[in-house]
């Protein structure tokens, strides 16, 4: 962004916007969008009314926020070359805890209700981390743990069944307007620019990348590597617990059995969408934005235009793929390489 | 004198015993796939009440989900030589070889709720379960009445693959192809879930807007989600547009009795007495129905409030 200066050619200007990590995943967006634009444009209708905006999407960017949320801390916990299958099991733990708060009648403060559930959800992203890192399990493995159980804790709260209730304040998380806009928006906007502002105005992402990078490196630099991968699984615990009462205040009931089911697979997605590697190292808090927001623009462009139940997951999958080899340099240059010898021959 | 007196209660009592109890008290096995929602407790209830009523000995097996705990269990029923045995099976295939075994022991095995695919027919006494089919037909019907033939409805399906999606969609599709005035202009699966109800519903409701005069959901879940969706939208549900459902869930009764729910086609978990009727006469060596069918009914807002106190599930 910095190196945006006027002395810089114009040709070299653009060649920098297009090895910039955004402009692939953008232009994937662009490419739906445009496809949408073309079969439909009342996709893009906004409606205003009863002081809140409507339209498709709006949609897109208030269903994607739980999934923002969750791939907030994955891309952090990935960046450490770590792995958080838990996340989905988190979501279910921290909305049966705020359901069963409310409808037991435990505490009443909005407040304090958020303060628990994002208490317990931190304790278990701390679980996580003490797996990783005093134990030393391979994330995979230590996060699958509680995958299982965290589901069947969530269940031993609720009873195995969707637990119901009604909090005026609580409902406003899920189903509350702020600026004319959904407030989980607003959410993931705050979580996102305290995340941006924690780890690049402070060293912390770069102890991040350099763990993933090269563990043993850092760790003779002197950094405390156990203690940031320790935390980044809390503040990933926390981030899932958040979308999980999103969720929950949105249906006003926690549903243990489905809420956030598979939804870790969704923000891994979302993290490689958005360029960063599995196996760790440097990181994109805003490509993986992008990359959560193509996935949901492609399930509501699915849901919008009657696609049969049949040929969803085949459309999604082969969409991904499409963005995915978009987003290879490797695959960009080997056409590019097609396409000149092509030419050659003409 | 006392001796005797005593003696004599102790015979007449255990004259009366005899007559009560039965020459051979049965015991029965049953292997549940789990607890995973209320629906299932109240089967599970179901069974162990009747069969506590009938003086069976009951032995109970919880599956957690899986179908290796249950073909355990149906191992261990035959070492115990139980009289019969009630399975509600978990997956549809892969029971062949555990059936065999079974069937060689020459114990009858009733299903409940769910169907089973295997080689041999006999390898089943009975299947006690819901017409899935049936229920799309009643949900379809009642809305055919209600709109006098003329609606355009958005469906929201059960999980892609799973025979009561399939069977609900092709019941209540084929009701409406019966009216011409009838059209599923949109169909697209919800999950079995609130939230993916609800965030389809949204999306309908952007595509179609004012065209939905109804809503048909393969569950309770679902259609409570899209209520909410309805509601968002700025329209009342169960007044501008209609909404039907299958399961008949108490909260599908509260939501009746708000007014957002217009009906609920039941799909009874009670299955117990019938199971073991079925497998009473199988063990009496009587001729039993292949298929069972739990004759269901569709529940209307305007009898909600005076049912809702007595649903179990």
């Amino acid at each position: 962004m910095i190196t945006d200066s006027i002395s810089v050619p114009r040709e070299d200007r653009l060649s920098a916007i297009r090895t910039s990590k955004l402009f692939w995943p953008l232009a994937a967006l662009a490419l739906l969008l445009s496809f949408n634009l073309i079969t439909d444009p009342s996709f893009f209708a906004i409606e205003y009314k009863n002081g809140v905006f409507f339209g498709s999407l709006i949609d897109i960017l208030n269903r994607a926020a739980p999934v923002a949320l969750l791939a907030l801390g994955m891309t952090l916990v990935i960046a450490t070359g770590g792995i958080d299958l838990s996340v989905g099991s988190i979501m279910a733990i921290a909305g049966a805890t705020s359901a069963w708060l409310i409808s037991h009648e435990v505490v009443n403060s909005l407040w304090l209700i958020l303060a628990i559930s994002l208490g317990v959800s931190l304790l278990a992203g701390l679980w996580n981390g003490l797996l990783v890192t005093a134990l030393g399990i391979q994330p995979i493995i230590a996060t699958l743990i509680l995958m299982v159980a965290g589901r069947g804790i969530a269940q031993l709260i609720t009873n195995g069944q969707v637990l119901t209730f009604s909090h005026e304040g609580f409902e406003m998380i899920g189903g509350g307007a702020f600026l004319g806009l959904p407030l989980s928006i607003s959410i993931v906007i705050c979580s996102y620019a305290l995340a941006l502002l924690l780890l690049r105005k402070t060293a912390l992402g770069l102890f991040i990348e350099s763990i993933g990078s090269n563990p043993i490196a850092s760790h003779y630099t002197g950094i405390r590597s156990n203690l940031v991968k320790f935390s980044v699984y809390g503040v990933c615990g926390v981030a899932a617990g958040l979308a999980g009462l999103i969720l929950t205040s949105d249906i006003q009931g926690a549903d243990a059995n489905n809420v956030g089911l598979w939804s870790e697979l969704d923000a891994i997605l979302a993290v490689v969408i958005g360029g960063t590697a599995l196996t760790g190292g440097r990181f994109s808090l805003s490509t993986t934005l992008v990359g959560v927001v193509i996935l949901q623009t492609l399930t509501t462009t699915i849901l919008t235009h009657g696609l049969p139940v049949q040929y969803t997951l085949i459309v999604k999958s082969a969409v991904v793929i499409i963005v995915m080899l978009l987003m290879s340099a490797e695959f960009r240059h080997q056409m590019k390489s097609l396409f000149q010898r092509g030419q050659r021959s003409e | 004198m006392k001796k005797t007196l005593a003696k004599f209660a102790a015979a007449v009592a255990l004259s009366a015993a005899s007559v009560i109890v039965p020459a051979k008290e049965l015991v029965i096995g049953f292997s549940q796939i789990g607890a995973e929602s209320a629906w299932r407790s109240a089967e599970t209830e179901s069974v162990k009440s009747e069969a506590k009523n009938r003086g069976y000995t009951l032995k109970f097996s919880d599956a957690q989900q899986k179908q290796e705990n249950q073909i355990k269990a149906l191992r261990s029923f035959v070492a115990q030589g139980v009289d019969g045995i009630v399975l509600a099976p978990v997956v549809e295939t892969g029971w062949d070889r555990v059936l065999r075994e079974v069937k060689r022991a020459g114990i009858p095995v009733v299903l409940v709720d769910r169907g089973i695919k295997v080689s041999d027919p006999s390898l089943y006494t009975s299947l006690v379960a819901s017409d899935f089919v049936f229920e799309g037909k009643l949900a379809g019907s009642w809305l055919a009445q209600k709109t006098h033939g003329i609606a355009n409805v958005v469906e929201l399906q059960g999980g892609p693959g799973a025979a009561p999606a399939i069977d609900r969609k092709k019941g209540f599709g084929e009701i409406v192809d019966e009216f011409a005035g009838m059209n599923i202009i949109a169909s697209q699966t919800g999950e079995w879930t609130r939230t993916k109800g609800k965030e389809v519903m949204e999306a309908f409701l952007k595509s179609q807007g004012d065209k939905i005069d109804a809503v048909y959901a393969h569950n309770d879940d679902m259609a409570l989600g899209a209520i909410q969706a309805i509601k968002e939208y700025g329209k009342k549900p169960g007044k501008d547009i209609l909404v039907v459902s299958i399961d008949g869930v108490k909260s599908a009764f509260e939501a009746m009795v708000d007014g957002d729910l217009n009906a609920t086609v039941d799909c009874n978990p009670l299955l117990g007495p019938l199971a073991l009727d079925a497998l009473e006469a199988a063990i009496a060596g009587k001729e039993v129905e292949k298929w069972i069918v739990q004759k269901d009914k569709i529940n209307l807002m305007q009898d909600a409030a005076s049912m809702i106190s007595s649903r179990k599930f």
